[in-house]
């Protein structure tokens, strides 16, 4: 099977993959374009894909959810180009990658990280058909001014109830990475869903 | 998968041992010559990197880091999905793609003689001549020592 190829600039797209991630989590609610240098035959949406492709390295934990673990060519893609352990159970994967559409999102299955180390808990990074401002949930806390609007499609019916139980638990927890095809936004574990629209 | 693992993997290992060793022009003249116009997809474009070359001494020894070598790495695809995969000590870039090129040929039935005949073999006939070089230097300096007497004639 042909397999689509990694990153154009495997330093400099990593980096910026890498600046985005950093710069979505430290501003939540704000959409940053993210995926360039991913080749458009990936089998993954590009930002996701490149933010897989920038964070991911031999020594990280990767855990797929079921539908791109099935997926043709998914695990293969990332495994080649990341060298990235893939494992099956999301509570013992450094990265996640989820989609929301098919898979949902259990915010307590991932790791949570342990009061010694809050950072060993689960990055994920959730997969949605599109991400925009100015839609179903207010966000506040650091790094956001006042209020942002934040609309991703795909959350499960109960995310606002999920997100507050992950909020609780701060500093433990984890943190999520929305992408679309070009684009993504962050919500740290720090974030507060203050109200959600309709 | 596809037709590398119908062959022993220790073949290619050999195979792959001998394109680590090859020269630039000793892969790409057989190349040329016999592909002119092969299509290459770059998977991973060269790139080189470190690794921690690790020594023990004697059979039992324990092991140490001796220290880090420069190697580079390729991987291409062929048309048909055949997969090369070229390492090797140094920063060469070129070359690593040419060894990757050569190993996604290999693992063809049609191209392996080929590759054999015209690459891996004049290869493989320069190391041996080098090695037996070395040895002939090395042997004409060889002294051996052995005993003439041993311990006290008159005791």
């Amino acid at each position: 099977m042909m397999l689509a190829e990694g990153l154009a600039d495997q330093a400099l797209d990593s980096q910026r993959a890498f600046r985005a991630a950093m710069d979505a989590l430290a501003r939540p609610g704000r959409i940053l374009a993210c995926g360039d240098g991913v080749p458009a035959d990936a089998p993954l949406p590009r930002a996701a894909a490149a933010l897989v492709l920038g964070l991911c390295d031999y020594e990280t934990t990767l855990h797929l959810s079921p539908s791109l673990a099935g997926a043709a060519g998914v695990a293969d893609y990332l495994r080649f180009h990341t060298g990235a352990r893939l494992v099956a159970s999301p509570g013992a994967a450094a990265f996640a990658l989820v989609d929301l559409a098919r898979d949902g999102l259990r915010l307590d299955a991932f790791a949570q990280g342990i009061p010694d180390y809050p950072d060993r808990s689960t990055t994920v990074i959730a997969l949605a058909n599109s991400v925009s401002t100015g839609g179903r949930l207010s966000i506040a806390g650091p790094g956001v001014a006042s209020v942002a609007e934040l609309a991703v499609t795909g959350l499960p019916a109960d995310f606002t109830a999920q997100w507050a139980a992950n909020r609780a638990a701060f500093p433990l927890g984890v943190d999520i990475l929305f992408a679309d095809a070009h684009s993504l936004v962050g919500l740290p574990r720090s974030a507060r869903i203050i109200a959600e629209g309709r | 998968m596809n037709t590398a693992a119908s062959t022993p993997a220790s073949a290619r290992r050999a195979a792959l041992a001998l394109l680590a060793r090859a020269t630039a022009a000793e892969l790409a003249t057989p190349l040329a010559a016999h592909w002119p116009d092969l299509t290459v997809r770059d998977l991973r474009r060269p790139e080189s990197g470190l690794v921690m070359v690790r020594g023990r001494i004697g059979g039992d020894g324990a092991p140490f880091n001796l220290g880090e070598a420069t190697v580079t790495r390729a991987v291409i695809e062929l048309a048909d999905g055949r997969r090369g995969h070229g390492q090797m000590l140094g920063r060469d870039h070129a070359r690593a793609r040419l060894a990757a090129i050569a190993d996604a040929l290999w693992q063809g039935e049609a191209e392996r003689p080929l590759i054999e005949r015209d690459l891996l073999s004049p290869v493989r006939r320069r190391l041996e001549a080098e090695r037996a070089a070395i040895a002939a230097e090395t042997d004409a300096t060889r002294v051996d020592f052995f005993t003439l007497v041993r311990g006290d004639p008159e005791a």
